[in-house]
């Protein structure tokens, strides 16, 4: 459980940002988390490359992949509505989903680990070595964001463009960078979360489909734009899925994000974390 | 003049089996027809309310499923001892039952989620199709979940001469869609022309406007969302009886995607947009199966999206009919050809 929440808080960042920035729908998000995992596996099993050094290298690929979107399509359409913008992101979703389709086959794809098979046991628990690293990996992601968003200077711009954009330009934010490092950033995180779930389960095209309204479900969750409650909201729903899987049954396991969806806009349309003037 | 183009675009459909003898386009063609009813009754959400909803397969599919279930009964304990035994009833009760129930569905989702708009409206109807694909998948003892309902007994009609006549065959069941397609027509049509059309599209381009002249917004998008939903519902249940099997994966995102590719390249809005639309992409996988493999046609899909909302951002149809109504303008006669334009309102 505590594995799932930290790679779903990864990808909650990731959308609440842009989202939150740059008011755009992103539907590509879980084809970036797979082709994070992809990247995994390519470098990993193909190249032969060591577990440790291929993890950033993923996230640098998806840091690219994100910054090639945003000037390829989100760029030219910078001012056009929401709808206009997410329905070009479901085209590119489509597209971009089928090519991995085409490029690695419909067959799941194992990633080897240098982990020992043997859990770990602490007393009356047990837990595998992997699932310890992707714990502490998203772990460290997450502070890494946290202090680029909170202590940088480009984060600064990015949560003055947050705030009031026309402003922020006024004051000498270069807007249009800050756009495409905030896709580059939310990218280069829903890459990460895949890299490190792959290894975990197994790599398919389409396993970036559930991961994305996951993603959707989170963001909702914690608020608009809002980062704590992006990583709230990931081990929130993480728990609920869980729970779900034990009490209800396993096969409504992934019901569970959808139902949180439905009941936080119906009773708390704001998320829980958000101030309420954020919400139109 | 007005209404001579409806009336030949019947015509040409009505004249396709006379001419196409080829089964398999055919069968594209009675599909692609299934899906452009849905695609019309999206269309009058997001062409004429705004609201774009990336559920809608959901209530396509429930029409499926409530047409294909009560034609063939069904038998289920629920939790408390209760058991609901159903006999079969004829498929044309289906039909009636999946409009009913598809339309109640449409009540509910849309006194829910009226209360958000834009993208979070979008997300709702997402989490509710999927719920219902998880249901379906699930819920075995009903839906026989992945291994599907099969055998599906066709739509038959009473008539009074000849007695019950069983549409199982493809000339049969193309007319029959022609026929519920026209008349999805003529309804949205006629809504869309009335004061509650009226009032949609007054909502859709300044709502704090409409609210002051006294419009009630959450009755007319629920009212737009019910009839939406029951249009949908008729359409899953012609699919289900013309496919004859129906499984969870109707209820797949693409099928939404479908649509909504159907009603934005056509033309929001528009009335004729989704028939436009849908012709052209429901027939190009046909067109484009001998010359690429899968993956290729879906990748086609995506980038023909992006390039009609790069280039004919408001569709062909509309696109099509300022042209022509600037070129008549010039030549003296006066059509006026209004076409509501999405205001950009969106919540930040």
């Amino acid at each position: 459980m505590l594995v799932l929440g930290g790679t779903y808080a990864l990808l909650g960042i990731g959308l609440t940002l842009i989202f939150g920035i740059m008011n755009v729908v992103n539907f590509t998000h879980g084809v970036l988390y797979t082709f994070g995992a992809y990247v995994m596996f390519m470098v990993v099993q193909h190249l032969g490359v060591n577990f440790f050094l291929a993890l950033p290298l993923a996230v640098v690929a998806g840091w690219l992949l994100g910054a090639v979107i945003e000037l390829a399509l989100l760029r030219p359409l910078r001012g056009s509505d929401i709808d206009t913008t997410m329905l070009v992101m479901i085209g590119a979703w489509i597209a971009m989903q089928s090519g991995a389709l085409w490029i690695w086959g419909g067959v799941a794809k194992s990633i080897a680990t240098p982990f020992p098979e043997a859990p770990l046991v602490l007393g009356p628990v047990s837990v595998s070595w992997l699932r310890l690293f992707v714990l502490a990996a998203a772990a460290l992601l997450i502070v890494i964001t946290y202090l680029l968003i909170n202590r940088t200077r480009l984060g600064c711009a990015m949560r003055a463009t947050f705030q009031d954009q026309d402003t922020a330009s006024l004051m000498g934010v270069n807007v249009d960078l800050i756009y495409t490092s905030t896709f580059a950033i939310g990218s280069s995180l829903a890459a990460a979360a895949g890299a490190l779930l792959g290894p975990v389960y197994v790599v398919f095209p389409q396993m970036g489909d559930l991961a994305a309204v996951k993603a959707f479900a989170i963001v909702i969750l914690g608020g608009l734009g809002n980062i704590t409650g992006a990583v709230v909201g990931g081990f929130v729903l993480a728990l609920a899925e869980e729970l779900g899987a034990g009490y209800v049954s396993s096969g409504y396991r992934d019901a569970m994000g959808f139902l949180i969806i439905i009941a936080v806009l119906i009773f708390k349309p704001t998320g829980l974390f958000a101030r309420a003037e954020r919400v139109g | 003049m007005k209404l001579v183009v409806p009336f030949l675009t019947i015509l040409v459909f009505a004249s396709v089996p006379l001419w196409l003898r080829d089964p398999y386009l055919l069968n594209a063609l009675i599909t692609t027809g299934i899906f452009i009813i849905g695609a019309m009754s999206l269309n009058l959400l997001l062409g004429f309310t705004g609201q774009l909803s990336l559920g809608h397969i959901a209530f396509f599919g429930i029409g499926a499923y409530v047409s294909a279930l009560t034609s063939l009964g069904f038998d289920v304990g629920l939790p408390g001892g209760v058991h609901i035994v159903h006999d079969p009833w004829p498929p044309i009760a289906g039909f009636a039952l999946a409009i009913l129930i598809a339309g109640l569905c449409g009540y509910f989702v849309g006194r829910l989620s009226f209360r958000v708009r834009g993208a979070y409206f979008v997300i709702v109807t997402i989490s509710f199709a999927e719920v219902v694909r998880l249901v379906a998948l699930n819920w075995v003892e009903l839906t026989q979940g992945p291994l599907a309902l099969t055998n599906i007994p066709s739509i038959s009609i009473g008539l009074p001469a000849v007695g019950s006549l069983v549409l199982r065959t493809k000339l049969q069941n193309y007319y029959l869609v022609l026929v519920v397609a026209v008349a999805a027509y003529v309804l949205i049509a006629r809504l869309v022309h009335s004061h509650f059309g009226r009032a949609m599209r007054g909502l859709m381009e300044n709502e704090t406007l409409a609210i002051s002249v006294g419009i009630d917004v959450t009755k007319t998008l629920t009212l737009a969302a019910v009839i939406s939903a029951a249009i949908a519902g008729a359409a899953g249940s012609l699919y289900a009886h013309y496919i004859r099997i129906i499984d969870p994966e109707v209820f797949a995102f693409i099928n939404t995607v479908t649509m909504v590719i159907m009603v934005i390249s056509g033309g929001k809005g528009s009335l004729a947009g989704p028939i436009v639309g849908g012709v052209i992409f429901g027939l190009m996988p046909v067109f484009l199966r001998p010359i690429m493999a899968p993956e290729a046609q879906w990748i086609a899909y995506g980038g023909v999206l992006i390039a009609i909302l790069f280039v004919l951002p408001r569709g062909i149809v509309p696109s099509l009919a300022q042209r022509l109504a600037q070129r008549s303008s010039k030549a003296g006669v006066a059509e006026p050809v209004v076409f509501p334009e999405r205001s950009a309102k969106e919540p930040a």
